[in-house]
């Protein structure tokens, strides 16, 4: 028995020994097949375009096709949870979001997945700023005479947003609560309809995306009040930036960023941290992200410790938010 | 009148670059093979294909896209007529009549006259599109959650004229359609509804795995249940052309469906679903022998099939002029969009009018070369009819699941519509209709998401519905179109056209 016993304990040592010597050769020759990248969003959507065009640049580099794989559902948790199970041998990548990766612990109590330990960050893709939107006769000229309109019109105002969990609904949460207003916030099922609305004058305001807005801004069908960043962006250029109107505090992005499953190899990590990194250099992909109005990583921005400090400062940071925004479920698991 | 004419110019000069040409055809033939594989959508197809586009130009990219699109719904009503699955939302009407039809033998006049009516209907939508499509996006606006809302009633009050049967299991069925749409997650809470606690139901259950599993899959039980109804379909297969006593009958019917449902695409939120709908209830409502539809009327194919037709082109409006894409496969085309470099909105015309206006020539050249694709093609999809069914099924159930799975890359999708394929054999065996269902689940989701909305808006007004006048007329009308309904049941019953 105890040999039996033994010769098991030496098969599996074997074993192991053996898949650890394979997996470091593995690792070597890095990809040999095609990566799979899952999107957690539709296609088509900012995450998506993204995630197709960075994924493009870093195919030629890695010179393995990376294939988009659309897993959508509950705000983008549905596909990170699948990918956080995926088998961590770097074939299986997924593009992490604001709301997967900082607002979903927040937002889903029984979330499957720790956004600061069960994956390995690859590094940050580009953000897409946010904009405090209205429709274009909204009775302020600028954004201190919003903010004291809303004030006093609490709930009589109406905010639209694109489902809860959905980059609109966190952003405006995170806009309500800074300046101390209720509005009567109305769901939607996407920015789509809630532009629609909006243009329509069917509803008041709205924080989103850039390239959901631009268009829509330049043509002024709706008004903006201020975009979220620290420096005014080029595609929209007379949109003073949140420090500039009053509310400096107000710093949000959208911001997408690849993720491993948890024990990915370092090297494989490392290998698609420079393929990123390449393809944010690349010219062309660069100019691309900037037409739509996103913001780039430079620097320390780039790399996969700072991914990994973001992601828990992130998280840190919405969880009271959405606290005090009446958002969060009541845990009922 | 001038600078319409000289931007149609522009646009065919555009849409007739030899690679156009060519990116055209490729889009409408991939088109057309997608909407003939049940289960497979245009949304998956172009999701794949997009990366492709990268090396075209961008005014080229989006050519073939919308070729796929619109090639699709041609080539979902094929695969609605010849094995009675509806590929597509818009094609669930389709088996009703044109199914029938391809057991009467007449499943090549069905597909031609389908080709036929989306021909025109593509044409006349095609040149509302260059000419009203700036106007004509004030509909899109004009339709707030309340208008929107009461449109859906009017939907609903469809679904009960569809029926064949006692309006009582219409109703039932229709019912049963509408909770099916609550199961997934609260609008405006978050909070998980009727899901059982599975991860996989959250965000609700999608409509092609209820629809492969109602028809799809109950369709081939149903068969193998029943081996002589299948038989039937093989052993006549009769012209392949419509003659001129079909064209005379399909001809008014065309031209009612194109107006329906072009009006109907232009709404945001998949305004075209409703066209088929409207369009074969409006047929079969003015026709003086209603008792023919779904039993094989060419009324109820011609005119629904131009409704569809017309609601897919004239849905790129809203996207092309406004920006703002009015369902999902819209949306994906602004990805498409985006990743070429073109932010959709206002400025597309202004900013790019080569891309604006050769897109919508390329469309009707694109409608014209679904014509020259498809009508040679229906002998060759007639003939698959006499393909013995131990092939056949075995075929289409693969094809089914492997739709399914591309929608979401989602295993248990597959086993929901394996249940649902139950489901809907056991609701043939009890005698009801699994189509009211599935406009019941079409609606329901966005009938309590403007329900919602309207009343939030209005702070739990329900007078909001009948204060805006386009939802107080669209509210009469339905009650209208049930009264229609209802009468000749109270008079008659209606029991006696109720029979397989």
């Amino acid at each position: 028995m105890k040999q039996a016993l033994a010769v098991v304990a030496v098969a599996t040592a074997t074993l192991t020994a053996a898949t650890a010597a394979t997996s470091t050769a593995r690792a070597q020759n890095y990809p040999t097949r095609p990566i799979t990248m899952i999107v957690p969003f539709a296609a088509g959507g900012p995450t998506d375009v993204t995630a197709r065009i960075v994924g493009e640049n870093m195919s030629k580099t890695l010179a393995q096709q990376i294939v988009i794989e659309n897993v959508t559902g509950a705000g983008g948790t549905t596909g990170i949870t699948r990918g956080a199970q995926a088998a961590p041998n770097g074939y299986t990548i997924m593009m992490g979001h604001m709301g997967t990766h900082g607002a979903a612990p927040a937002l889903y109590p029984k979330l499957r997945y720790d956004p600061t330990k069960d994956f390995e960050p690859v590094g940050m893709a580009a953000g897409t700023p946010i904009l405090i939107v209205a429709r274009k006769d909204y009775p302020a000229k600028d954004l201190k005479e919003f903010i004291a309109v809303l004030k006093t019109q609490q709930d009589k105002a109406n905010e639209a947003h694109a489902g809860v969990g959905s980059v609109s609904f966190t952003t405006c949460t995170m806009f309500n609560v800074m300046i101390g207003v209720k509005p009567t916030r109305v769901p939607y099922t996407g920015t789509g309809p809630v532009i629609n609305d909006m243009i329509a004058g069917k509803v008041d305001y709205a924080c989103d995306q850039i390239v959901n807005l631009v268009p829509q801004i330049q043509a002024g069908n709706i008004r903006a009040y201020a975009i979220a960043t620290p420096e005014r962006s080029p595609a929209l250029p007379e949109v003073p930036t949140t420090k500039e109107a009053g509310l400096p505090d107000y710093q949000v992005s959208a911001w997408n960023a690849v993720f491993a499953p948890k024990n990915t190899p370092k090297p494989v990590v490392e290998k698609l941290n420079a393929a990123l990194v390449k393809a944010l250099d690349d010219p062309g992909t660069r100019k691309r992200l900037l037409d739509l109005g996103g913001v780039l990583p430079e620097g320390e921005a780039r790399t996969s410790a700072w991914l990994g400090e973001y992601v828990a400062q992130e998280v840190a940071r919405w969880t009271p938010i959405l606290k005090a925004g009446g958002a969060v479920q009541a845990d009922s698991g | 009148m001038d600078s319409f004419i000289g931007n149609l110019e522009l646009g065919f000069s555009t849409a007739l670059s030899l690679q156009n040409i060519a990116l055209c055809f490729a889009g409408c033939l991939i088109g057309t093979l997608v909407g003939i594989l049940p289960g497979v959508g245009p949304i998956a197809t172009i999701a794949i294909l997009l990366p492709l586009t990268f090396q075209v130009d961008p005014i080229g990219a989006l050519i073939m896209l919308a070729g796929i699109y619109y090639g699709a719904q041609y080539g979902g009503s094929t695969t609605a007529i010849l094995v009675n699955i509806p590929g597509e939302a818009t094609s669930v009407v389709t088996t009703l009549d044109g199914h029938q039809m391809a057991r009467n033998g007449r499943a090549g006049i069905a597909l031609g006259i389908a080709a036929i009516g989306s021909f025109f209907a593509g044409t006349v939508a095609t040149l509302v599109i260059a000419a009203l499509g700036v106007p004509l996006t004030r509909l899109a606006l004009v339709f707030g959650p309340a208008e929107y809302f009461s449109l859906m009633v009017l939907g609903l009050a469809f679904a009960v004229v569809l029926a064949r049967g006692s309006i009582l299991r219409a109703g039932a069925v229709i019912f049963i359609g509408l909770l099916l749409a609550t199961v997934g997650t609260d609008l405006q809470t978050g909070d998980e509804r009727l899901t059982l606690g599975m991860v996989d139901l959250m965000d609700g259950i999608d409509f092609a795995v209820l629809a492969m599993g109602l028809f799809g899959f109950a369709e081939i039980l149903r068969n193998l249940d029943n081996p002589e109804t299948r038989d039937v379909v093989q052993a006549k297969i009769g012209k392949l052309l419509p003659s001129k006593a079909d064209f005379k009958q399909a001809a008014l019917p065309v031209v009612r469906g194109t107006l329906l449902g072009g009006a109907l695409g232009i709404l945001p939120g998949n305004g075209a679903v409703l066209g088929p709908f409207a369009s074969y209830t409006l047929e079969k409502k003015i026709s003086r022998t209603p008792r023919r539809f779904g039993n094989g009327a060419i009324e109820g194919v011609a005119g629904l099939e131009s409704a569809n037709n017309a609601g897919a082109q004239t849905a790129f409006i809203p996207l092309l002029t406004l920006g703002i894409p009015p369902n999902a496969v819209m949306a994906l085309m602004v990805g498409a969009m985006t990743i070429h470099g073109i932010i959709p909105g206002p400025q597309v015309m202004t900013k790019t009018p080569g891309l604006f206006w050769g897109m919508i020539a390329s469309m009707w050249l694109g409608n014209l070369m679904l014509l020259i694709i498809n009508l040679p093609l229906i002998g060759l999809w007639v003939r698959l009819l006499k393909v013995p069914y131990r092939l056949m099924f075995p075929a289409i159930l693969l094809f089914c699941c492997i739709g399914i799975y591309s929608i979401n890359n989602d295993p248990s999708d597959v086993l929901l519509t394996a249940f649902f394929g139950f489901a809907g054999y056991a609701f043939y065996r009890f005698g009801f209709e699994p189509a009211p269902l599935l406009l019941g689940f079409v609606l329901g989701k966005l009938m309590e998401e403007k329900l919602r909305q309207a009343l939030i808006l209005s702070r739990g007004d329900f007078g909001t519905f009948v204060t805006s006048p386009v939802s107080a007329g669209l509210l009469l009308l339905a009650v209208l179109v049930i009264v229609v309904a209802i009468i000749p049941t109270v008079r008659k019953g209606r029991e006696e056209a109720f029979q397989e």
